[in-house]
């Protein structure tokens, strides 16, 4: 059975986010691996260990995606294929997702698996964009997937710690809510030993044209209330708490 | 504006919060236009919750496909809906389901889609949307086009009360062909404790790095009389049982105290916190949107703050 991990790539949350004339200036930002397709990629290779499954991680040519696709090697990814063509890092999910589509058609991958969503997609989450354009069956929100015969099952968080067991038939798309276990590591020095002797596969991909919105600015946004900051000393900030919770009556007597 | 159709979600036998405002908004963007509402309901329950809502049209969705939530089945139903009365705009709220059908439903019907709405405002003749992304640290203003679907933060705006009295239409359910929900499960209630009854929660989020670190929330927890809860990577990781989850996937709590510790503020932690009585949040980030929702806030590393005031407690104490 073939699964296909689709990865993009975000800007780093941990840095500071500067904003220019109402846009992010891509360009000079550091990017990781979108969370939630971490943790698809991992279900994918947990999937792997107890079934007959072929993995693939899917990346688009949008920047810098190779390294995360050789991390994805180092981890147990039995390919990883590069979307090669002319596409900038502002690619809208719209694009992302036919171009995913068409991959994952052609090749005809079984059991699609990416993250639930991303930071950034603002336009439609990747799962069911695919779904949507390849008619696949699919739910998000899930976790626990396991592989039955031609089905897969999961299970789909509700709100509130609610949740339902499912079973959908392949070729189905499932959005990554968590993995059962969290991300494997591998070290950088595992990475490069990839890279030497390992290659990304590099394919052919147009985007063509999708139903897309216009962002008029970006910006960060207007606080509706701010915190009373307290500093940066560690005692202070502990003689604030104290002082703060006899004020309320919150201390133990 | 033609019409705004609405998809509606029930809970406990009314319709939940979050459609409640969908309905509000829609509403008042139908008749600023002269535009109509209609509700998409599913199950044989929706119709008693619908009865006095503030649309026109309601479609209730009933048979065998619609006794429990199936992706499948809503979304034939939702599609054939959409094709049929080719909508204006399509509201979802942004929970588990509109997360399953809002892109699918978008991407099957080549509709645009706009994600994480927290507001919807009309500016001279287009539709406008504000987008919450990068984990609410940044805000998009967006274009809505004509026969856009919009998924909808919940608690974004306030509800609508009822005041209606819709038309209502059945439509015989869908088949599921190729997806089947096996059982449902409740949500667990208590587990090893019950972080919704506690008066005082220190709430760890990912700033903990290690599972050894716990300790000290341990040790503040009970020198404040308190109860550890954390946010989801948290359980993810295996650190702490789901049962001390705070937020969209796990429980709402609304303690005297909540000690955000290394936790940002993703939209989906607030939705379970942000109406406890007292925020005291602690994160190195200053521009942490913890921060936004907190009373009090404070720069330092927790896993140094966490021992000098449970040891000032503790000092205080005697
Ligand atoms: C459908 C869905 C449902 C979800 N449900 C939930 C839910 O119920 N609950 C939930 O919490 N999340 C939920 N999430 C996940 C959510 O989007 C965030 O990923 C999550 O809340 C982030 O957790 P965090 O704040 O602990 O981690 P991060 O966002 O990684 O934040 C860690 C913070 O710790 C700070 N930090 C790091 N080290 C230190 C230190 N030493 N001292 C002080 N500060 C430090 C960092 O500055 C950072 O702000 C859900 C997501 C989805 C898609």
């Amino acid at each position: 059975m073939k699964i296909a991990v689709l990865m993009k790539d975000v800007p780093d949350l941990v840095e500071e986010l500067e904003v220019e004339d109402g846009a992010l200036p891509l360009d000079d930002m550091s990017f990781v691996p979108s969370e939630w397709d971490d943790q698809a990629l991992e279900e994918a290779l947990l999937m792997k260990e107890e079934a007959d499954v072929e993995v693939t991680a899917v990346a688009i040519d949008t920047g810098d995606v190779d390294n995360m696709l050789f991390t994805a090697l180092a981890k147990g990814a039995d390919r990883a294929v590069k979307l090669v063509g002319d596409f900038s890092r502002t690619l809208p999910n719209r694009l992302r997702a036919r171009l995913f589509a068409q991959y994952c058609q052609a090749q005809a991958i079984d059991v699609v698996l990416t993250g639930v969503q991303a930071i950034d997609d603002l336009d439609g989450q990747i799962a069911g964009l695919v779904a949507g354009l390849t008619g696949r069956a699919h739910a998000s929100v899930v976790r626990d997937v396991h592989i039955e015969g031609s089905q897969v099952t999961c299970v789909q968080e509700y709100s509130g710690g609610k949740m339902a067991e499912m079973q959908l038939a392949v070729p189905a798309v499932l959005g990554i809510q968590a993995a059962r276990k969290p991300p494997r590591y591998v070290t950088i020095a595992k990475v490069r030993q990839i890279q030497k002797s390992a290659t990304l596969e590099e394919v052919e991909a147009e985007a063509g044209t999708a139903p897309l919105v216009t962002v008029r600015r970006i910006y960060k946004p207007e606080a509706a209330g701010h915190a009373e900051m307290w500093g940066d000393d560690v005692d202070a900030v502990a003689e604030s708490i104290v002082r703060l919770l006899e004020d309320k009556k919150l201390l133990r007597s | 504006m033609g019409q705004v159709l609405i998809v509606a979600e029930c809970q406990d036998g009314r319709l939940s919060d979050a459609t409640q405002e969908l309905i509000g908004r829609g509403r008042e963007l139908a008749q600023a236009t002269g535009g109509t509402v209609t509700l998409a309901a599913f199950g044989e329950g929706a119709r008693d919750a619908l009865r006095d809502a503030d649309a026109d049209v309601a479609v209730v969705v009933n048979g065998d496909g619609v006794q429990q939530y199936n992706p499948e089945v809503y979304e034939e139903a939702l599609a054939a809906m959409v094709e049929d009365r080719q909508p204006a705009l399509v509201l979802l709220s942004n929970t588990t389901m509109g997360m399953d059908l809002g892109a699918s439903l978008a991407a099957r019907q080549a509709r645009p889609m706009v994600a994480y709405c927290t507001a919807l405002w009309r500016d001279d003749d287009a539709l406008l949307a504000t987008s919450q992304i990068y984990g609410g640290k940044l805000a998009a203003d967006v274009e809505v086009p004509d026969g856009a679907v919009v998924t909808v933060i919940p608690g974004s705006w306030p509800a609508a009360g009822s005041s209606g009295s819709p038309r209502i239409e059945e439509m015989p359910s869908p088949a599921a062909a190729h997806t089947r929900v096996l059982k449902v499960m409740e949500a667990e209630s208590g587990g090893d404790v019950d972080i919704t009854r506690a008066d005082i929660l220190v709430s760890v989020g990912r700033g903990l790095q290690d599972p050894d670190n716990l300790e000290l929330a341990d040790q503040l927890a009970e020198a404040l009389g308190g109860v550890v809860s954390c946010s989801r990577p948290v359980v993810d990781a295996g650190w702490l049982p789901r049962s001390r989850q705070v937020g969209k996937s796990g429980k709402t709590v609304k303690p005297k105290l909540y000690f955000a510790l290394g936790i940002s503020g993703a939209p989906e932690h607030l939705q379970g916190m942000k109406d406890a009585e007292l925020i005291v949040a602690v994160n190195s980030d200053e521009n942490a949107p913890i921060f936004e929702v907190a009373h009090y806030g404070a720069t330092v590393d927790i896993l140094d703050l966490m021992p000098a005031l449970t040891e000032r407690l503790e000092g205080r104490a005697g």
